[in-house]
């Protein structure tokens, strides 16, 4: 049985199709990547599945019950977290507050809520600076503050929005230790990247989306060879 | 020591009266602690939550009036104002609510500067009910001495802050300043947005009702123009917590007893006391530009700046 599912999502803005009869489902504990050019609807496709966008046309299932039309507060309640490719901290909180304004989620209480976030930011390793106001966090930290949020409120799958944009190859070593950490806890995650590497490295499916349209799925290798995604994505090899 | 600090001050405020102070500065301090309450309650709602309200004197009104509406024409005591405030003002806040909660930033702000307006227009007209700019007279006064006024609005005062402090420090507080910070963030931690709204107006709301229907019991008459007022109240309301401090446990009373100080001191100098508003204003922008954080939230920076100047 797969996790979830998006069955022919289309998603119109006025006459624009960002996304036209996608459908791709994923399974329980695999890495899913999404790629594609600019403007191919990948985020568009997060926020159907996240449902900050009622879809048009077509339904998302989540173990296998209609999540399409709820709330994005409910859909988060139902286990599917998420992180923004533009990274939306709490400025004015400290990273600590940040991750357990997010624990209370799944707890009532304030000392258990501590609890989960203490460790959750453990985790990510940005136990060091919990108490930074994190305005003035680097990138590269509020993109781990993203995904310790998102942890925290212990979702079965998390979706990941470009959290390796901008990161330096030792930040960079560093997330993808921490995604693979995340996926030995039995969590789903679906992820847009554009950093190659990583992407082929991590992902155990590929899904390639181009004007709005799904054009290739496959494992990593079969993506690298198939025409259709050269053509629109990765570009030729050169022959050196 | 700072633990023990607002009990220290409530023991002060507590034997206060018993200095024997004239009826003049009773009244001074009894309004410095009602305004401290309304501060308090728009400091749920604006500070913690981010949901600028230009329109707290339509809830400050409509408690002041269930007192009075109370009184003459049902001929009740209009101390039952009170629990009754409870009752009405939660009622309209759901109401209004559920208009204006679903503007944002700005939006909201506008939205509660006309329904405060809209509120005072309807209360001038609706003469059945509000004798229109005729306003209440509440005839027999309960105490000629102002010390027991003093004291409900002391407990008043003392529960709301510590109802404040709970409410900020348990889930429901995390909750508001998620709101604040970033809208779209807090709806993706399941936060439910518009729910955790409507409770932080609620709250806000009841506080400021049951303000009111105290200044009806204290004052003895109420008319439209004075307690449904933009500049004497909504305004009051947010310079109180913005000279104080946005935010902090302590701001609203601090900025309240600096807003109800001045005013008097103002008012007092001859020729300049009907230009107190454009000092309050004044007063505003400076303390926007240097202190945006009020008094508290910059205090550091005070405590700089003047060990600054004495070390020179």
């Amino acid at each position: 049985m797969s996790l979830l599912e998006v069955k022919d999502v289309s998603m119109f803005f006025g006459g624009l199709a960002a996304i036209s009869n996608v459908s791709f489902s994923i399974q329980k504990g695999e890495i899913l990547g999404l790629i594609g050019p600019n403007g191919a609807g990948k985020t568009t496709m997060f926020n159907v599945v996240n449902g900050f966008y009622n879809p048009t046309k077509g339904e998302v299932h989540f173990k296998d019950k209609k999540i399409s039309g709820h709330k994005p507060y409910q859909i988060c309640r139902l286990g599917i977290a998420r992180t923004f490719q533009v990274v939306k901290p709490l400025q004015r909180m400290s990273v600590l507050d940040n991750v357990i304004a997010s624990a209370f989620l799944r707890v009532k209480s304030r000392t258990q809520a501590e609890e989960r976030a203490i460790e959750t930011i453990k985790f990510a390793g940005l136990y060091d600076d919990r108490n930074v106001i994190s305005k003035g966090l680097p990138l590269g930290k509020r993109k781990k503050l993203e995904i310790a949020r998102a942890l925290a409120t212990q979702p079965e799958m998390l979706l990941l929005d470009e959290s390796f944009a901008g990161l330096n190859p030792s930040e960079l070593d560093d997330s993808i230790g921490i995604i693979k950490k995340i996926k030995d806890r039995g969590i789903t995650i679906m992820i847009i990247e554009h950093h190659m590497r990583v992407i082929m490295s991590i992902s155990d499916r590929i899904v390639v989306l181009n004007y709005g349209e799904k054009i290739a799925e496959g494992t990593p290798h079969e993506i690298g060879s198939n025409p259709l995604v050269v053509e629109a994505y990765l570009g030729e090899a050169q022959d050196a | 020591m700072k633990k023990y600090l607002p009990l220290i001050l409530l023991a002060v405020f507590s034997v206060l009266p018993l200095l024997g102070l004239s009826s003049y500065v009773m009244h001074i301090l009894i309004f410095v602690i009602m305004w401290a309450v309304i501060g308090m309650a728009w400091n749920l709602l604006g500070g913690y939550c981010g949901q600028v309200s230009f329109g707290h004197a339509a809830f400050f009104g409509i408690g002041a009036y269930t007192s009075g509406i109370l009184y003459s024409k049902l001929g009740v005591s209009a101390w039952w104002g009170m629990p009754l405030s409870l009752l009405v003002v939660t009622a309209s806040s759901l109401v209004i609510g559920y208009i204006f909660l679903r503007l944002r930033g700005p939006f909201f702000a506008l939205g509660t500067l006309a329904m405060g307006v809209i509120l005072r227009v309807t209360a001038e007209n609706l003469t059945a009910f509000t004798e229109g700019d005729l306003g209440i007279m509440i005839r027999e006064r309960t105490w000629v001495e102002k010390i027991w006024y003093y004291y409900i609005i002391l407990i008043i005062a003392a529960c709301t802050f510590y109802l404040i402090k709970k409410v900020v420090e348990s889930k429901l507080g995390y909750y508001f300043v998620a709101i604040r910070e970033d809208q779209d963030a807090a709806e993706s931690l399941g936060i439910n947005t518009t729910y955790y709204k409507t409770v932080a107006l609620c709250l806000s709301a009841v506080i400021t009702g049951l303000a009111g229907a105290f200044y009806t019991n204290y004052m003895g008459y109420i008319d439209p123009k004075v307690v449904f007022a933009l500049h004497d109240i909504s305004i009051v309301a947010i310079m109180v917590v913005m000279v104080g401090g946005v935010a902090t446990y302590w701001g609203p009373l601090v900025g309240s007893v600096i807003m109800v100080v001045l005013a008097e001191v103002i008012r007092s100098i001859p020729k300049l006391g009907t230009a107190h508003h454009t000092l309050f204003g004044i007063l505003l922008i400076v303390i926007i530009i240097f202190l945006p954080n009020g008094i508290v939230g910059d205090y550091k920076k005070l405590k700089r700046f003047f060990g600054v100047r004495r070390a020179l």
